[in-house]
């Protein structure tokens, strides 16, 4: 690349929020490059397994004909563990086995990445990979390019996408984004565990294509907040586990250990029998709350996916969608500076604009205070649980004892190990801030 | 060709993460990507990059104290500069790294 080199749109990071930008910026005939530091889209990619595809099936309706998708998820369960039992909630469900199969499916990053980004490239974007970059180029304030770590390697924009990842390196950097710090960002490590398909299908109750989404909570990370995971792939299972860092930081624990602690424990290691271990992978997911949120618009600049903190830190663990919207958004708020040839920071207002209107934010100012409220509940995630399933289990254990004395046994436990008044106010909360 | 459905009854074999890390292809860069304030290190009771690290990619050495950056173990995830400042982290050199077939 020579010096003078110049696009009218400068994407940095090939993954599913910069594909999907460089997608609906090149079907409207944007001239567009994609910079990816890895040796292909998705190289250096990874997340838990989950795919919702809402926006991508409104890109590229019916992609699963010939995206490379793993299995359809037609089988959910939450599960608290401790020790020795689960207490959980199944929800399976034919209605998901049909078209667009709820919008879920179970994806391996380094082959769904690359299929999404060469649908970008089909469309006319430019994507160069093996190329990192260092910073972003300023003029009075204005991003008006990137240096990247090729020779000659700058590179001008009238504007840059930044789509780095969690890993946020840039964006913070030039302080368009507040700092990563151990209590709004996750680690998560993850096995892919080899298995023939006939064996999970057998093992999971499936047919077919259909797949299956298990979660664990509570004792299967040590009481953390964070949470274990199996999903399954066509002819594997993802599983892993991922905690705040915090959490890994108080327990002075490592990753791999709260893995192999998930792995052995009794309700999850028949579920790998036989399995082989082929990958091990890790990676932070951001868990901003909505309320530290940066802008995600500059002069000259756009932030989105995981480096602007678009994951929502619920239950629903939800990235990559909001990533790919976030792309969408980002394409639309380019298009309409482009007709007015202002790439101002009051003109790219418009980004922030549809996020809010979108499920997007009204998602993330949903959950805006999980993350602190678990943190500061801590018995949301260990002494709860633990409890719930210890009721259940003598609730259902058979012995002589009468269902009355049972009863009154489980109401004593109760009383004696919860403050009323507290366990009302955090439940009136967890409904608030987590439901 | 039929599976033998007893070769799957058997548990799963953990691997070492040393065997884990042997898993993930890797290109490595001449110069590591990775920087320790050794100073600040030295002064963190808890030494939390040494524990934190999914890769383990930071050793003690026990002779100086210093702390060791194996950098070539390094699966870029950047945690270790969200856990301890004292850490600096950039990306690895375009095209070395990390190649991940799964992900």
């Amino acid at each position: 690349m020579s010096s003078d080199e110049r696009f009218e749109v400068v994407i940095v990071g090939a993954g599913p929020a910069g594909a999907a930008a460089a997608l609906a910026l090149a079907r409207e005939g944007v001239e567009v490059l994609v910079l990816e530091r890895g040796d292909f889209p998705g190289a250096k990619n990874l997340f838990g397994g989950i795919l919702y595809t809402s926006v991508v099936n409104e890109l590229i309706p019916e992609f699963w004909e010939t995206a490379p998708v793993e299995r359809h998820i037609v089988n959910r369960r939450w599960m608290a563990l401790d020790e020795d039992t689960q207490v959980g909630l199944d929800l399976k469900s034919a209605k998901f086995d049909v078209p667009p199969y709820n919008n879920t499916f179970t994806a391996l990053r380094a082959k769904w990445d690359r299929w999404f980004a060469e649908q970008a490239e089909e469309a006319g974007a430019m994507i160069i990979c093996e190329t990192n970059v260092e910073e972003m180029i300023l003029d009075k304030g204005k991003v008006v390019g990137v240096r990247t770590g090729r020779d000659d390697g700058d590179v001008y924009a009238d504007v840059v996408i930044l789509a780095e990842g969690a890993n946020a390196l840039l964006a913070e950097r030039a302080g368009f984004r507040p700092q990563m710090a151990p209590k709004n960002r996750v680690n998560a490590v993850k096995e892919v565990i080899a298995l023939p398909p006939e064996i999970i299908e057998d093992r999971f109750h499936l047919e077919g294509r259909q797949g299956m989404a298990l979660e664990y909570f509570g004792g299967a990370v040590k009481g953390t907040v964070g949470s274990g995971f199996i999903y399954t792939n066509h002819d594997s299972l993802s599983v892993g586990v991922g905690c705040l860092i915090e959490e890994f930081l108080r327990l002075e624990m490592a990753p791999y250990e709260m893995l192999d602690w998930f792995k052995a424990h009794p309700m999850v290691a028949p579920l790998l029998r036989g399995g082989e271990t082929v990958e091990y992978a890790t990676k932070m997911i951001p868990e901003d709350s909505y309320d530290s949120l940066s802008d995600l618009y500059e002069d000259g600049l756009l932030l989105i996916g995981d480096c602007a903190g678009l994951v929502n830190p619920s239950i629903h663990h939800e990235g990559t969608n909001l990533a790919m919207a976030s792309g969408v958004a980002a394409a639309e708020a380019v298009l309409a500076a482009r007709e007015a040839n202002d790439y101002s920071k009051a003109r790219l207002a418009t980004y922030r604009e549809r996020l809010e209107e979108s499920w997007v934010m009204k998602d993330l100012k949903r959950y805006r205070d999980t993350v602190h409220f678990l943190l500061d509940n801590p018995e949301m995630v260990s002494d709860y649980p633990d409890l719930t399933i210890r009721l259940i289990r003598r609730y259902f254990t058979i012995d002589d004892t009468p269902k009355d004395d049972v009863l009154r046994e489980l109401w004593k436990t109760i009383r004696d190990e919860v403050s009323f008044f507290k366990m009302a106010r955090q439940m009136w909360r967890a409904r608030k801030t987590m439901l | 060709m039929s599976i033998d459905v007893r070769e799957y009854l058997k548990p799963h074999k953990a691997l070492s993460l040393e065997e884990r890390l042997g898993l993930v292809k890797r290109r490595f860069a001449d110069e590591s990507h990775i920087t320790v304030d050794q100073d600040a290190f030295r002064a963190d009771p808890t030494k939390a990059v040494l524990f934190m690290c999914p890769a383990q990619v930071f050793k003690l050495n026990g002779e100086d104290g210093s702390c060791i950056v194996n950098y070539e173990d390094c699966l870029e995830c950047g945690t270790c500069q969200v856990a301890r400042r004292y850490t600096t982290w950039n990306n690895p050199q375009g095209g070395y790294g990390v190649t991940y077939h799964y992900g």
